[in-house]
């Protein structure tokens, strides 16, 4: 591509911006620039035309407006005449929280069903790569809406609970109630919260952390600083070790600082443990986990288990033989071979496929459609595009929100990525 | 020494020992399972306890599966025919509505009597990708890739013949421009090819189709887009988008590794927004907002929005597929073509490309594998896929209240799809592995 | 269902016509023209009606396995189209959700939502509609296992109800609850298919959407006896057909339409005795202004003479189309309640045609 010799500087023609490749490369991005941004206009002329055809307007002033729908479940204080706006915030909270427990799962089934299917054993093996398969080959939609739809015919009506034979009843000791409109489970009170009266009844309908936040935020405060302290600790016996060569025993004071602080706060909070009862129609206080939550949840964590466990199987797969040998050579246990040579060299290959599965599962937490999850799709998305009439404007918001949260995960994520990634030449 | 042996120890034997049958925990099936299931304790907790889940899965779906009632008119008629075989309490499924409705989960509201229409559509696509698969056919099958979009188009709407003929045309002009123009400036050369089958198609192809149409009226009949449903809808989207898709997502790819940066920039920034955005907003975008975005008054029909929303979507994900398949290709390969002095098209076009699309061909198959699974949010914006078929089969007065049969179905149809096509990816996989060693 | 048979004939006779498609660029039939202001002459341009409809709701529009569309709303699409075209199969049928439908008519891709929807005063003024009449008077009703031995609305505090999302219910819920000031748990659901198979298995106590809904969806049961519908009609729902805002040439077609089934059925015109009736003069100047053979009514209007009589032959009046699609003899069974005719206690009623 390089030319030998340098043209003459005084002798510029009009052509040389195509032929010369010095100009040329800016000539081409002029071009497409002007036309990217022509497309634009274009756009935007149309849009601007269109809507004033329609009569409508461009501005956001509905998100202030009252929503006058109520959601089931709101991670922070809502009601009906609330705005929009906090509807759509409603809405996301719900959106990350299934998107993050679904990570979670998604992973520790995917690890487990890769692993296993490696395995010797011809009936686990056979078993794990027809759920891979069955999985990976079917509509995640699909799935969905079937697992949705079992989990309403196969559980217990809450009137089953009811009366005096019941048909159905709350297991782990009158704890945990499993119903098909979702699982109640225990939820922690404080008799002398901080964060005022209201926070000790439940909200109705809202998670456990909303009501009692400050309560919350001096617990996870105490838990934070015993681990910090925790750390100092064990960099003083680190020191110590390098020195003398004897490593002093911290275990119990690391215990300590761990458990005293945060059981201190719990007592003065006057913590107590509130167990789900049948009242009405429903079981009340408690944790109710929904069933469109768990539906999705679930679909979404079996989906992508699946890819991960063939991008986990991968991943072992591609470690060569030799490693582990050579670590069986060097002496190393079973256990610490695992942990010290194969899976340090196995993540780098399953972390960026990882990734880009948990992009996936974010995105894929959308279909919460298909089971009524009011997650930020059915907020914003849905009911408040179709009150109020506003699609432009909602669409725009949502595709930001989804733009967003992509480029912040994959983000964070390639982060820790280029930390562990083999430094090549 | 083997003499001497007798005479220094006498308990060592010197005949040989018939030959025994090896222990019964060593051969054939016990082995096996010795082996396989129960090789340790905890492996043979495992096994139970896959059996366990084998055994429960089946004893639950089994005498449904079976009892399966395939003759019937309505739910009410299947729930008379089982209890009157196998009595009310009985768990039986009612497939009846498998065989009355299934041309409509295969076929939507296609006419009954062109059914062989997207069948042979189906064909004709085969037979145009078989020379992109398979590398041993011969290299002129080519021409018949090229040829049978439009074939594809006129089978599955019909209409005049004349139009898609006509279209296609305006490509042969281009090239042919092309090809007289190229030895005299390369820079015209592009241009007329692109300006061309533009002008011809906007000034020329009218008129032209319209005297043919007059001289020879030769044509299908026309069928309309909202015809199209059930398995027919998702596989013209899937395939319709992977096909448009495809040149679309080798320009991003290669404008994602250009050197200049405004090309560069605008690549990242379209990949990026297009895959940070679930495809079920984007086919919100379609059905809401794309009137929105084009000239007062045009006026689409949905099932042409959704199939240019889920072609740019599908583009932006070929485009990271191409990507990789770029970056796979030995640095050599392009300084190779840069010595040799081709220009950035040549060499993409003679080295760079063939070589690296060959090593993307598993990776494009996977995503087409993802958006024929993901045709299936469609039945969000109204169109009938099979899913969407599901629901209004089930919003008839005589199918209502019926469930799992139907999802069964559709389930089981997409798995026979997707699960061959991922074969045929891994397939492919393993035999480029085996060609780079 | 028993028109089903017969129109499929005419449609294959249709088909037969269309076999071969000739007309300019074949792509024009998926660019489906440019809308202009004058939606009536885009509609005879095109040669057809397109007509909004849900994607499934027993009784008001389904397909069959043809692809046959029939029901309530349906056939009001088929009786616009007749009034134009004198063809009840030169209607094309887009099914929209409850998410799309307004989004479908305001930009043109269908000209006529029929589609149980409620007419609203934000839907008139601020979504830019117009509704041209009330085919059907609802209300919101609940219904609930009869197990339950709930006996008003009012005590279901704390019930968990299944609503379908997108519609006016939702609202509506929020409302009757809070001015009652008792609570309860939402459970949104998108379609009334997958609604009633969460009823059925207990996801919910309260089933809620319109009474007419309820009942179809009732008649459905296996058991239908073990279900009631409270007594509590929380909302009125006037449903009808609906047009863009602005035409009003073309939304007077749609109206008057409508008014000529009613009409019909107050006269005593009927799809029987139509073709009778309308073929010459009759005693009753009201009937031949109706069915054209005394005044010029249609040209009023931009359509022919005999544009009412045709509607009335697409699928018969009013009453006919209630009785055949969800009247009692139906499996829906709904009595004619708040829709009988004014003259026998209901609120149907025709401005006169004059």
């Amino acid at each position: 591509m390089s030319t030998l010799t340098d043209p003459p500087r005084a002798s510029f023609r009009l052509s040389q911006l195509i032929y010369d490749t010095r100009y040329r490369s800016i000539t081409i991005q002029v071009v497409a620039f002007i036309l990217i941004l022509a497309g634009f206009a274009w756009l935007i002329n149309n849009t601007v035309q269109n809507l004033a055809a329609l009569g409508k307007d461009f501005n956001f002033g509905f998100l202030s407006s009252a929503a006058g729908y109520d959601i089931n479940q709101m991670l922070i204080e809502y009601n009906n005449q609330m705005s929009h706006g906090r509807a759509a915030l409603v809405g996301i909270l719900n959106t990350l929280l299934v998107a993050f427990l679904g990570c979670i799962t998604a992973t520790l089934l995917g690890v487990i069903a890769g692993v296993l299917r490696l395995s010797k054993n011809w009936v686990v093996s056979r078993l794990m790569a027809v759920y891979v398969e069955g999985f990976r080959n079917v509509p995640l939609l699909l799935w969905i809406i079937l697992i949705f739809a079992i989990m309403t015919e196969s559980m217990p009506q809450p009137n089953q609970f009811r009366g005096a034979e019941p048909t159905a009843s709350m297991i782990l000791g009158d704890h945990v109630a499993v119903t098909n409109r979702g699982i109640w489970i225990p939820r922690i009170g404080f008799t002398s919260s901080i964060s005022g009266n209201e926070s000790v009844a439940p909200i109705d309908g809202a998670a456990p952390l909303a009501t009692g936040g400050l309560d919350w935020l001096l617990i996870f405060g105490t838990l934070a600083l015993s681990l910090i302290t925790i750390r100092f600790v064990r960099r003083r016996s680190d020191r110590i070790q390098e020195a003398t060569g004897v490593r002093p025993k911290t275990w119990y004071q690391q215990v300590a600082i761990l458990v005293i602080p945060v059981g201190v706060v719990l007592i003065a909070l006057g913590v107590t443990v509130v167990a789900p009862y049948l009242k009405g129609f429903n079981f009340i206080e408690g944790t109710h986990l929904r069933n469109s939550l768990i539906a999705l949840w679930i679909a979404l964590s079996l989906y992508t288990g699946a890819f991960i466990a063939e991008i986990v199987r991968g991943g072992i797969l591609a470690i060569s033989k030799g490693q582990s040998e050579a670590a069986f050579a060097l002496g190393l246990q079973p256990g610490r071979t695992m942990s010290l040579v194969i899976l340090p060299q196995a993540m780098r290959v399953i972390i960026p496929p990882l990734i880009s599965q948990y992009l996936n599962l974010t995105k894929n937490s959308s279909l919460a459609i298909a089971v009524g999850y009011m997650d930020v799709r059915a907020t914003l998305g849905g009911i408040t595009i179709n009150q109020t009439g506003r699609e432009l404007e909602g669409m725009l918001l949502l595709g930001s929100f989804y733009l967003l949260l992509s480029l912040v995960i994959s983000g964070a994520l390639n982060f820790y990525n280029r930390s562990t990634q083999l430094q090549e030449r | 020494m083997s003499d001497t042996h007798a005479q220094t120890v006498s308990y060592v034997r010197d005949t040989m020992l018939p030959q025994q049958a090896p222990p019964l925990t060593e051969v054939g099936v016990i082995k096996w399972i010795r082996e396989n299931l129960f090789p340790t304790p905890l492996n043979a907790i495992l096994t139970f306890l896959s059996l366990f889940v084998v055994y429960w899965v089946v004893s639950h779906i089994g005498p449904w599966l079976f009892n399966g009632i395939w003759n019937a008119d309505s739910l009410s008629e299947c729930r008379e025919i089982r209890n009157a075989t196998l009595g009310p309490d009985a768990s039986a499924a009612c497939f009846a509505v498998i065989t009355e409705r299934w041309p409509q989960l295969i076929f939507g509201f296609y006419p009954s009597d062109a059914y062989w229409r997207p069948v042979v559509a189906l064909m004709v696509f085969f037979v145009g990708i078989s020379p992109v698969l398979f590398d041993k056919l011969p290299r002129k099958m080519l021409i018949g890739t090229l040829a049978a979009p439009f074939l594809m188009y006129m089978l599955l709407w019909g209409g005049s013949i004349w139009g898609p003929v006509v279209i296609g045309l305006g490509f042969v002009v281009g090239l042919v421009g092309f090809k007289y123009l190229a030895p005299i400036n390369s820079l015209l050369a592009t241009l007329s090819a692109i300006i061309l089958p533009i002008l011809f198609w906007l000034v020329l192809a009218g008129p032209i189709i319209g005297v043919l149409n007059a001289i020879a009226p030769i044509g299908f009949e026309f069928i309309q887009s909202k015809d199209f449903g059930g398995f027919t809808l998702s596989v013209v989207i899937g395939i319709a988008a992977i096909i448009l898709s495809l040149p679309l997502g080798i320009l991003l790819a290669l404008g994602r590794q250009s050197d200049l940066p405004i090309i560069k920039y605008s690549a990242v920034v379209f990949i990026e927004v297009i895959r940070g955005v679930p495809l079920i907003v984007w086919l919100f975008t379609a059905s809401l907002l794309l009137n929105y975005f084009l000239p007062p008054g045009t006026n689409f029909d949905l099932m042409l929005r959704v199939i240019i929303m889920v072609t740019l979507f599908s583009a932006a994900y070929i485009a990271e597929v191409v990507r990789g398949g770029l970056a796979a290709l030995p640095k050599g390969q392009y300084e190779a073509a840069d010595a040799l002095g081709l220009d950035y098209w040549k060499s993409m076009q003679l080295i760079i490309l063939p070589q690296a699309l060959k090593i993307s061909i598993p990776g494009i198959v996977n995503t087409f594998i993802g958006l024929f699974k993901d045709t299936t949010l469609v039945v969000f914006i109204g169109l009938f896929d099979p899913i969407g078929l599901a629901g209004a089969i089930r919003a008839s007065t005589e199918w209502n209240g019926i469930y799992w049969e139907l999802f069964l179905f559709i389930g089981v149809m997409f798995f026979i799809f997707c699960f061959s096509m991922g074969r045929y990816s891994l397939y492919l996989e393993k035999k480029l592995q085996r060609e780079h060693r | 269902m028993a028109v089903s048979e017969s129109e499929m004939e005419t449609q294959e006779e249709v088909k037969m016509n269309k076999t071969v498609f000739f007309g300019g660029l074949a792509i024009a039939g998926l660019a489906a023209g440019v809308a202009s202001a004058a939606t009536l002459d885009d509609v005879k341009a095109r040669g057809s009606l397109n007509c909004g409809v849900t994607t499934g709701l027993v009784g008001f529009a389904a397909p069959d396995a043809n692809g046959v569309w029939a029901g309530f709303d349906v056939d009001m699409c088929r009786a616009v189209a007749a009034a134009i075209f004198g063809d009840p199969t030169a209607v094309e049928f887009v099914p929209t959700t409850g998410q799309t439908r307004f989004t479908a008519l305001a930009s043109g891709e269908i000209d006529l939502l029929a589609r149980n929807t409620t007419w609203t005063f934000s839907r008139d003024t601020d979504l830019k509609f117009d509704f041209v009449g009330v085919n059907y008077y609802d209300g919101q009703g609940f219904m609930v296992p009869k197990a339950l031995g709930v006996t008003s609305a009012k005590d279901l505090d704390g019930a968990t109800i299944c609503i379908q999302t997108g519609t006016t219910t939702e609202l509506n819920l929020a409302d009757f609850f809070r001015t009652n000031n008792i609570s309860y748990e939402p459970v949104p659901i998108e379609t009334n298919a997958e609604a009633q198979q969460q009823y059925l298995a207990g996801a919910c106590d309260v089933f809620t959407t319109d009474a007419s809904g309820l009942a179809a969806t009732r008649a459905t049961f296996e058991v239908p006896g073990d279900h009631v519908l409270l007594p509590e009609i929380i909302s009125k729902e006037p449903l009808g057909p609906l047009v863009r805002h602005g035409d009003n040439e073309w939304g007077d077609i749609a109206m008057w339409t409508l008014n000529a089934l009613v009409a019909a059925e107050e006269l005593g015109v009927t799809s029987t005795n139509v073709a009778e009736l309308g073929a010459a003069a009759t005693d009753n100047p009201e009937v031949n202004r109706l069915l054209g053979t005394e005044g010029e009514l249609g040209a009023m209007i931009g359509l022919s003479a005999d544009w009412a009589k045709n509607a009335i032959a697409a699928g018969g009046n009013y009453g006919e189309l209630f009785e055949r699609n969800i009247g009692e003899n139906t499996p829906i069974g709904l009595a004619r309640g708040l829709n009988a005719m004014w003259t026998e206690g209901g609120l149907v009623y025709s401005p006169p045609f004059r």
